[in-house]
């Protein structure tokens, strides 16, 4: 018996010493937390994988001021623990100065007060609104709030003077924030939800939902999800031969909705992220610079067509760099130094940030883009 | 639109998701007649079908019709694989090692699957076209016609399998009695093998003729698999018909618990009802307390 | 006795002096959940180990416990200590209530009724917006706090935490080697005959079913006020798997074999990040190969191996000489 609990001690302590060893360089260093794996790995992956790419782009070119950042990545896997755990690791462990990520609006949520505690400046990458509202002293984020989203949609309708809505949200995460948006937004525009209706992130048929709407007097049906959800609706919405226009959140906004739902994509319009109409903006569009630059590099990079969520991450980075540059060191003046960002022209849209406004964008983020010959044009 | 159309719309739709059930639920059936195992890992088989297919289309540029009898003859060789590295070392185990051994191995599938393929969505495509059929105001896909008459055919041949087969009565022996079986010189252990083999080049199949309609991904089995699991408990673990409506009603209540009730909760449906039967009626919903057990 | 009280001890010292190694490492943050896991190991083990009855819906009694602290606490403004009994008390009741006619089933049949029941918490974790703000997570739990002492820190957690798994251990190991203890394992080894001797095998079953999911519930309460935000992802079907490779890894029916998986897991995500994507598969490949090679986990499994090493040289040894 007694050898049992030996076992369980020299297990355990060997374990544990194991664990806890850590590099020391003269470096920048700089954490980030995406969820590579997991259900939110189509976050996550292109997120770490422009992360990485941004810092490898900086330190080739001399590092900034000619120190070198040195990124230290862990995978969250959707699961807030973990989060937690990890960034107590990039903060204890690995000494970073700030943090990029977590990817979902759930992870950041647990870990803001960790991050809060430690003053370590968080730029989140993740869309829910409730990361930067209230205003926290430490936590920024990049990705558009979903109610810019919405305002684009419903500012949209209010011109085509539509007004009776259907709505079919996921329910994740996600779906749970957008919808909140759409029927808090909607009395401002004017907007009348008829239909207000849910489907499961793994469900694999919504002709159901769909009848339902099809019975109902909505003139446009608003699908809030990420994939492949969204192309199952389309796909289902063009069998039950569907009248209703189809409009989409911007979590769709990737080639990959079109490749997975294909002729059933036609028409579909949404708002999104300026990345997947680069090549169609204007000459004058500040943000045309930075937009084509991530393109062709990630295009480089990774043989893949670089998506806003990507563009999430580069803002983030970016954003770091230019604070650094401006002077910041530690992790105080790194966060005044976010603070005072202004007209940062990046991939998620033009960020100015204050110390009322730790989200930084409005609506002109978003453009309003239309599906048409399985591409991308912007919607009129 | 009235009421009527809606409901044939609810009820159509049911029933070819209840069909991808059924064939599911006569999955876990065979291999648990055989063996006692409620194999965790089916769901994965399903996931395969899909996956494979996807791979030999896209990458290999194999025509369709060799694609899936390819990808089901893979995903076959991979449940032959599964009980000979992890079920069969593990014969005399208990339940509860066995259930945790199928769980190891579907997160295992999984893992590869994710590693081999990515994390992302796929798409395949319909086998006949996307023009929707027009049923007395519902809409049918052609794809719909695939999945029910794809679960006929095999309902059928599992049925003459079973009942005119040499192989189909020695397994029908074995999951009466094993130790009986194998003293009229029946090879249980091939049994218990095949019966592997069979369930997941089912749940293969079922994979391939879904994935057109749900797209497919590595993390599909999941639910799919529980959902046909839930079949499988309302047909009493039936390898024949009782599953088959076993899986049919299942969709058809999602269905309309989706359309009538509230979506959010549709698949809180199908585990109610897991429950209700299992507390109430273990042997399943159509069984006689001794029933028959194919 | 003796000797488990030694055990106990030694136990008990280890874990209240381990902070002292790791104050200003973040593993002092990973050892709370280590905690956390701890108890809902050693509350499954007491099901599984014991009485032989599988749960793989264990992780929702977790989650009951964690929202029904969150919430009343939260939004109610309950006094924290007092949610946790209650929570510990209604999801105990529940599982009493439940166990009658869940425990009549057997093998995998309890194995899927456990994870439908499992399943159907969480999908009401996650649709039942109002209360628990749904998918999106509830936020603003407060931290614990006794007098002035605001349990807000990793070092406070961990003797919070810790002292908890403490006494659960503790009443663990003294309800093994009670009447109870030998009357649960006469129902896991034969549950015909220990009812002809007069055990009331139905009962106990649930009541021990009820206990195993009043500990989880207070790990839950203990968990939504040290991460003061909590979302349903933590507490559905994987977490339950999880739970359960925990207690197999570590050994059926050894309670510090428990504390062995669920430090084993923990960590395990430390030793596999040099894999990458890879350690989903690696994850599933440990599954199988222990459930193959170790079948009485590490508890057994190590000292086992360690014997038929040292038995292997003295062969050698013995045919040398």
């Amino acid at each position: 018996m007694l050898t049992r609990i030996m076992t369980v001690l020299m297990l355990s302590a060997t374990l544990l010493l194991s664990a806890s060893f850590a590099l020391a360089a003269d470096t920048i260093k700089i954490g980030g937390l995406f969820s590579v794996t997991g259900p939110p790995a189509f976050l996550g992956e292109p997120e770490r994988n422009t992360a990485k790419m941004v810092v490898d782009g900086i330190n080739k070119s001399g590092g900034i001021k000619g120190q070198k950042l040195e990124l230290i990545v862990y995978d969250t896997a959707g699961d807030a623990t973990k989060a937690v755990q990890m960034a107590t690791k990039l903060i204890r462990d690995d000494k970073v100065v700030a943090i990029i990520g977590p990817s979902t609006t759930g992870e950041t949520m647990a870990v803001i007060p960790v991050v809060e505690k430690a003053r370590i400046p968080l730029i989140s990458c993740a869309a829910g609104s409730k990361i930067t509202d209230p205003v926290k002293r430490y936590v920024f984020k990049t990705a558009q709030n979903d109610a810019l989203a919405v305002e684009r949609i419903y500012d949209y309708l209010k011109r085509q003077r539509q007004n009776r809505v259907a709505l079919l949200t996921v329910s994740d995460g996600f779906g749970a924030s957008g919808r909140e948006q759409l029927k808090a937004l909607a009395p401002r525009f004017g907007m009348q939800i008829v239909v207000d209706d849910t489907y499961g992130p793994k469900d694999t048929d919504m002709t159901s939902q769909l009848t339902k709407i099809r019975a109902s007097q909505a003139q446009v049906l608003i699908v809030w999800g990420t994939n492949p959800g969204p192309a199952v609706i389309a796909k289902n919405a063009r069998q039950l031969g569907l009248k209703l226009p189809l409009y989409m959140s911007h979590g769709v906004s990737s080639k990959k909705f079109i490749a997975l739902a294909g002729d059933a994509a036609e028409g579909v319009r949404l708002p999104s992220g300026k990345v997947i109409v680069a090549d169609a903006l204007s000459k004058k569009d500040p943000q045309k610079a930075s937009l084509l630059a991530f393109v062709k590099d990630y295009q480089n990079h990774y043989k893949q067509e670089g998506d806003h969520f990507g563009g999430h991450a580069w803002d983030a980075v970016m954003l770091l760099k230019a604070a650094i540059e401006r002077g910041a060191t530690t992790a105080e003046s790194i966060r005044d130094g976010l603070e005072n960002t202004r007209n940062f022209h990046g991939i998620g849209g033009t960020f100015t940030y204050s110390a009322g406004d730790h989200a930084g964008l409005n609506k002109e983020a978003f453009v309003m883009v239309e599906i048409k010959n399985r591409d991308w044009s912007l919607a009129k | 639109m009235e009421l009527g159309t809606q409901l044939l719309q609810y009820l159509l739709s049911g029933l070819s998701t209840g069909a991808i059930y059924a064939l599911i639920g006569i999955g876990f059936s065979i291999i648990y007649n055989a063996t006692g195992i409620i194999n965790f890992a089916q769901g994965e088989f399903v996931m395969l079908g899909g996956m494979l297919t996807l791979f030999l289309l896209s990458v290999l540029q194999l025509p369709l019709w060799i694609a899936i009898p390819l990808a089901v003859l893979l995903a076959a060789l991979v449940g032959l694989l599964f009980e000979r590295l992890a079920i069969r070392p593990l014969r005399k185990a208990s339940p509860i090692s066995l259930v945790i051994i199928t769980i190891g191995g579907a997160i295992l599938i999984r893992g590869l699957a994710m590693l081999i393929w990515g994390k992302d969505t796929h798409s395949l495509p319909s086998f006949t076209g996307d023009e929707p059929i027009m049923l007395a105001g519902a809409t049918l896909l052609p794809q719909h016609l695939w999945i029910f008459g794809i679960t006929v055919v095999l309902i059928g041949l599992n049925k003459w399998f079973f009942s005119h087969t040499i192989s189909g009565k020695a397994m029908r022996a074995c999951s009466y009695n094993p130790r009986a079986a194998g003293l009229v010189g029946i090879d249980v252990r091939r049994m218990v093998l095949l019966s592997f083999v069979i369930s997941a080049a089912m749940g293969a199949l079922a994979g391939i003729i879904v994935a057109p309609l749900t797209m497919t991904a590595y993390d599909v089995g999941i639910m799919l698999g529980l959902k046909g699991f839930c079949a499988a408990i309302i047909g009493g673990m039936s390898s024949g018909l009782s599953t088959v409506i076993g899986g049919l009603v299942l969709g058809v209540l999602e269905s309309l618990g989706a359309g009538l009730i509230s979506s959010g909760y549709k698949d809180a449906i199908a585990f109610v009802i897991l429950l209700l039967i299992l507390f109430l009626r273990p042997q399943g919903l159509f069984g006689k307390p001794e029933s028959e057990r194919v | 006795m003796k000797r488990e009280l030694l055990k106990y001890s030694i136990f008990a010292v280890c874990v209240l002096l381990a902070p002292l190694a790791f104050l200003d490492s973040y593993l002092l943050n990973v050892l709370v959940f280590v905690g956390i896991h701890t108890m809902l190991a050693v509350a499954l083990n007491l099901l599984l180990g014991y009485a032989g009855q599988i749960s793989l819906g264990h992780a929702a009694f977790f989650g009951l416990g964690a929202y029904l602290s969150g919430v009343l606490t939260t939004t109610y403004g309950w006094n924290p200590w007092f949610t946790m009994l209650v929570a510990a008390i209604v999801v105990g009741g529940l599982a009493f209530m439940i166990g009658f006619p869940i425990l009549k089933l057997k093998g995998h049949y309890l194995a899927m009724a456990t994870l439908g029941l499992g399943i159907i918490i969480f999908i009401v974790f996650n649709e039942w917006v109002e209360v628990t703000s749904g998918p999106s997570g509830f936020s603003g739990i407060p931290n614990l706090q006794l007098g002035q002492l605001i349990f807000d820190s990793d070092l406070k957690n961990y003797y919070l935490v810790w002292c908890f798994v403490l006494g659960c251990v503790l009443l663990s190991v003294n309800l093994a080697n009670s009447r109870i203890g030998r009357a649960l394992r006469a129902i896991h080894d034969a549950e015909v005959a220990a009812r002809v001797v007069g055990v009331n095998a139905r009962l106990l079953k649930v009541q021990i079913f009820a206990l195993s999911a009043m500990i989880s519930a207070i790990a839950g309460s203990l968990y939504a006020h040290v991460m003061t935000f909590i979302a349903p992802p933590s507490f559905g079907f994987n977490i339950s798997v999880e739970l359960l490779t925990m207690v197999v890894i570590g050994g059926l029916g050894s309670i510090y074999g428990s504390f062995l998986g669920a430090l084993l897991l923990t960590l395990l995500p430390e030793f596999l990040r040099f894999m990458h994507d890879y350690d989903i598969v690696f994850y599933g490949g440990l599954l199988m190969v222990m459930t193959i090679f170790m079948p009485g986990g590490l508890v057994q499994g190590i000292p086992d191996l360690f014997r038929k090493l040292v038995g292997l040289r003295k062969g050698k040894g013995d045919s040398h000489a």
